[in-house]
């Protein structure tokens, strides 16, 4: 391991990860990876996790496509460097800040996304110039294997290493040095990669989690609105590895006189997509492991949890498929409440008044994202500026993860630091300040021996008051 | 028995907690939200520079000797600089911005939207103990957060003013001073704080973080390094020489974070730097530096003792061409210039932070950047004093630090549009300017869909044509979409 790393600091340092031809080759390969791999990516994320095609290709295959190419098209845009402007006390001078890469990057991968959330970030530290060492999560071990399989074949490997193993591989690549980590995962795990990284000064991204909420107020009394909304929430809860996404839907807001014809929506289209019962499932992902499935099912052993199942609730152990289930107002203090759900099992909550919906957000931790099913424009701004979170998606799920232009990421428990688009160049990158002086003029008030005159030459210059400094260095004005 | 002893409260982590506990409910009220309060606070800030200024300059003399015109100038001058720079553009800062959105979200709007973090911890240091202190404050406050300030211990008469003044001018129930050393610090590092920015040394940034680390709390080192100035021939060096005075020793006597710490120059040029700087520190500070008003001094006997080490280690005591005098009851060490230490010496291999300044000599001044790059930490700032156009740009290229200046030394302290922050071990983040007020802010992103537009290719029962229209949709062409919708493209 340490000559692995030690390979990739040489590689570094002999400067080719710098040059945008090589960046870009890289990312072409990573295209041509995915291309060209398309149905062992399909079979893998089959394996791991049931997951039917075209979710395979709208969660990982697609988007990691896009992300390649988005950064392809604006590489040398993004490694231009920035112009800064300079007051006229400074001239002539020229200002700017420069991009460059960290060095050698660290990219810990979850287990519930397996191909977008290593490649992902691979792709934005590649961009940016770095060496990276990918170490994707033993707990999708098919895709695990393919990915340590075929990066090798595509990828530079001096430059870009994959390695397997477990926990413990994990641990002890925590207690090296890196110049950047990048953590997709639990707050748990979180917490022990932030404190290693302590002892280096590392700076590290950490994409973590969260129960995200999602608000839905009276739109559900427009029948096709509610509709829409309705497939949008059942879309947003189990269509991403049936719940098991950070930014999933993790329980639902609603006004009590609401609360029924939401349900019997919901329920419609859980039947529509994903079929009537247990045995006849379909389109849909299944629970990664038996730990996930037990923790899950354990979740619904509390009586008073159970009682409150008005859907689903059925399991299939040596499958490890739990149906789309629905809860009905389980009691607040219970684990299902309180932890996030990562799974099939969706409460709503109902309330006197859609209002008070903020009040119950900000009782918890910040989650990754808040979605909110509205038209009303003021609760729209009341939900912005009165609640914390990653981000707000307004009448839809999960769509805001397609785009580029906004960064990705928490705030809180979710998280700090963020990617996607041009964030991720970014925070595989350090923006270096420049600045270019000339030698002539010279300002001699900058010199000792210091006087009154220097002294009130200095505060003039520092308040760019150059119409004061006139008067000063003609006489004009007493120092 | 009813003896009532009268116990001195220290600040423990009780008296942490409740801190915290106060500045969260103030916050959650959303007293620090409105552009109002945190326009009076700035305001509120400028009026205490203005009315105090003699007591600050005092206050620092006190704690530093710092001549008069350095804490005019590069502590009230620039905090009073930053102040007004965020008055003046914090309402645009606070403005959301709009993101694009593309095929694949159409119909949608989005934009960016700025949030304060909470409650910050603003831990400051002692060399610049009134700028680094009120600097990220102003930051913290543009940005809408609660603060807790902890100032250095080692600038006292600093800390103290400070904690009189922002109580007596800033908004107690949002901003708060906590004096106190290493048991109050601890103190407050156990609390949950939603950023913490430390300015300072690694050993204590580490502790820092680790503490961070227990709560995801994000953080901001401000650290140091040995910046080192590069110096080719073929210059103004009657310049050069003042430019890399006025960093160093007119830096607070080069206890700063970017002070040039040490030079690289060429054997040839060697001796014609040494006696230009001879030339320009005497015209400067005179025969007599230990006496001179002009120098800062060192600030209190550890530092002192720290430095005397480097200075009296056999193998770099021989090699002093200039200075090397000391007043240990003054606390003062006279501007000392050693030439061609060795690499494996003390003074190499830790930050100086005070007025030593050795010279490095190489064969061809291209190797310097192998040097710096290979020293094993990066710099906070590298210098460069050359006329030569490629040398520049290599410089520029190859030398990794949190900063660059070619031909000059620290003034881009002073630009407000350059990000200043370090990298490695010269630290993480960055401030000055809008950086500020991004560092304390959580940018948050939202996006506007309507309820038009609701693609059934988004949704199960999964079949080949929608896998199809997914694969055109995602690769955002037009062209693709509509052959998918007309079935020409693969499933």
């Amino acid at each position: 391991m340490e000559e692995s790393i030690a390979e990739l600091r040489e590689t570094f340092r002999t400067g080719t990860t710098k040059s945008v031809s090589w960046r870009k080759k890289q990312l072409r390969a990573l295209l041509d990876l995915v291309n060209e791999n398309e149905d062992s990516i399909f079979q893998a994320l089959d394996q791991d996790l049931g997951k039917s095609r075209v979710e395979s290709y709208r969660d990982e295959i697609g988007i990691i496509k896009k992300s390649a190419s988005y950064s392809l098209s604006c590489l040398d845009k993004w490694m231009a460097p920035k112009k800064g402007e300079l007051p006229l006390l400074f001239f002539p001078a020229k200002a700017e800040v420069m991009p460059e890469p960290l060095g050698v990057v660290l990219i810990f991968s979850s287990w519930n996304f397996p191909i977008t959330v290593a490649l992902d970030p691979l792709i934005g530290a590649i961009s940016a110039g770095n060496t990276v060492l990918l170490k994707p999560s033993e707990l999708a071990p098919a895709c695990m294997s393919f990915l340590t399989q075929t990066i090798p074949r595509y990828l530079d490997n001096k430059a870009i290493k994959v390695i397997g193993g477990g926990a413990d591989v994990g641990k002890r690549l925590l207690e090296l040095k890196w110049d950047k980590i990048f953590f997709t995962g639990s707050p748990r795990v979180g917490r022990l990669v932030l404190t290693a990284a302590a002892k280096y000064l590392t700076p590290v991204t950490l994409e973590l989690g969260g129960k995200c909420p999602a608000i839905v107020d009276n739109t559900l009394s427009n029948p096709s609105k509610a509709k829409v909304t309705a497939k949008r929430i059942v879309g947003g809860k189990w269509g991403p590895c049936t719940g098991q996404a950070c930014i999933a839907i993790d329980y639902v807001l609603v006004e009590e006189k609401l609360a029924s014809t939401l349900i019997e929506t919901v329920k419609k289209y859980i039947k529509i997509f994903y079929g009537d019962n247990l045995k006849e499932l379909k389109s849909i992902s299944r629970i990664v492991n038996q730990l996930q499935f037990q923790r899950l099912v354990n979740l619904l052993k509390d009586p008073h949890v159970a009682a409150s199942v008005v859907y689903g609730g059925s399991v299939d152990e040596e499958k490890l498929v739990i149906e789309p289930t629905i809860l009905l107002d389980p009691p607040l203090d219970s684990e299902i409440m309180n932890e996030e759900i990562f799974g099939p099992l969706l409460p709503i909550i109902t309330l006197k008044n859609i209002e008070e919906s903020i009040e119950f957000i900000n009782s918890k931790p910040n989650p990754l994202v808040i979605y909110a099913f509205t038209e009303n424009e003021t609760f729209k701004k009341r939900i912005l500026s009165e609640t914390s979170s990653g981000s707000v998606t307004f009448n839809d799920s999960m769509v805001q993860f397609l785009c580029d232009s906004l960064p990705f990421g928490g705030v809180g428990q979710s998280g700090f630091g963020r990617y996607h688009g041009k964030y991720s160049f970014d925070t595989f990158s350090h923006e270096k300040s420049v600045l270019h002086r000339a030698f002539y003029p010279e300002l001699e008030p900058r010199y000792p021996p210091w006087t009154n005159f220097k002294l009130a030459f200095l505060k003039l210059a520092y308040a760019l008051d150059y119409f004061g400094l006139i008067l000063l260095m003609s006489g004009f004005r007493k120092s | 028995m009813g003896i009532e002893v009268e116990k001195k409260a220290g600040f423990d982590t009780e008296s942490a907690k409740e801190v915290v506990k106060e500045l969260r409910a103030s916050f959650v009220a959303g007293k620090t939200k409105t552009y109002e309060w945190r326009r009076t606070q700035l305001t509120a800030m400028l009026k205490m520079m203005d009315e105090n200024e003699p007591q600050i300059v005092a206050a620092l003399t006190d704690d530093l000797s710092k001549p008069e015109l350095e804490s005019s100038i590069y502590e009230i001058a620039m905090l009073k600089n930053s102040c007004k720079l965020a008055l003046k553009e914090m309402k645009h800062w606070m403005m959301p911005k709009k993101a694009k959105t593309s095929l694949t979200s159409f119909p949608s709007s989005a934009e960016i939207v700025s949030d304060p973090l909470g409650v910050v911890l603003i831990i400051s240091a002692w060399n610049y103990p009134f700028l680094l202190s009120l600097d990220p404050v102003v930051g913290a406050i543009a940005a809408g957060n609660a603060i807790v300030l902890k100032p250095s211990e080692i600038s006292p008469s600093t800390a103290s003013l400070l904690a009189k003044l922002v109580k007596k001018y800033l908004d107690c129930s949002c901003i708060k001073v906590v004096e106190g050393a290493v048991p109050e610090t601890t103190a407050l590092l156990e609390q949950k704080w939603d950023k913490i920015m430390y300015t300072g040394n690694g050993r204590i940034a580490r502790i820092v973080m680790a503490a961070a680390a227990k709560h995801l709390t994000p953080v901001v080192l401000e650290l140091g390094g040995k910046s080192p100035v590069i110096v080719d021939s073929g210059i103004n060096l009657q310049v050069a020489t003042r430019r890399i005075i006025a960093g160093k020793w007119g830096c607070n006597n080069g206890q700063a974070c970017i002070s040039p710490d040490y030079i690289i120059t060429t054997k040839d040029y060697a001796l014609e730097l040494v006696d230009s700087f001879k030339c320009e520190l005497e015209r400067f500070y005179g025969k007599n530096p230990l006496e001179s008003k002009d120098l800062s001094r060192i600030v209190n006997s550890n530092h002192f003792a720290r430095l005397l080490k480097l200075l009296d280690e056999d193998k770099v005591s021989s090699k002093i061409v200039y200075g090397g005098e000391r007043d240990e009851t003054n606390l003062k060490i006279a501007p000392t210039i050693l030439l061609d230490v060795p690499q494996d010496s003390l003074i190499m291999n830790e930050e100086i932070f005070g007025p030593l300044l050795p010279i490095i000599m190489i064969d061809k001044v291209e190797d310097s950047f192998d040097l710096i790059n290979y020293s094993g930490a990066k710099p906070l700032a590298a210098y460069l004093f050359t006329n030569n156009k490629k040398l520049k740009e290599k410089f520029v290229e190859k030398v990794s630090a949190g900063g660059l200046v070619v031909n000059d030394t620290t003034v881009h302290l002073a630009e407000p549009s350059l990000p200043f922050g370090g990298v490695g071990e010269s630290g993480m983040g960055a401030y000055h300017g809008k950086f500020s007020f991004d560092t304390f802010s959580h940018k948050k992103a939202v996006l506007y869909r309507s309820f038009a537009g609701d693609a059934a290719v988004r949704y199960p029962p999964y079949t080949a044509g929608k896998l199809r229209l997914m694969r055109a949709l995602l690769g955002g062409s037009i062209m693709g979409i509509i052959r998918a919708l007309l079935g020409w493209s693969k499933p």
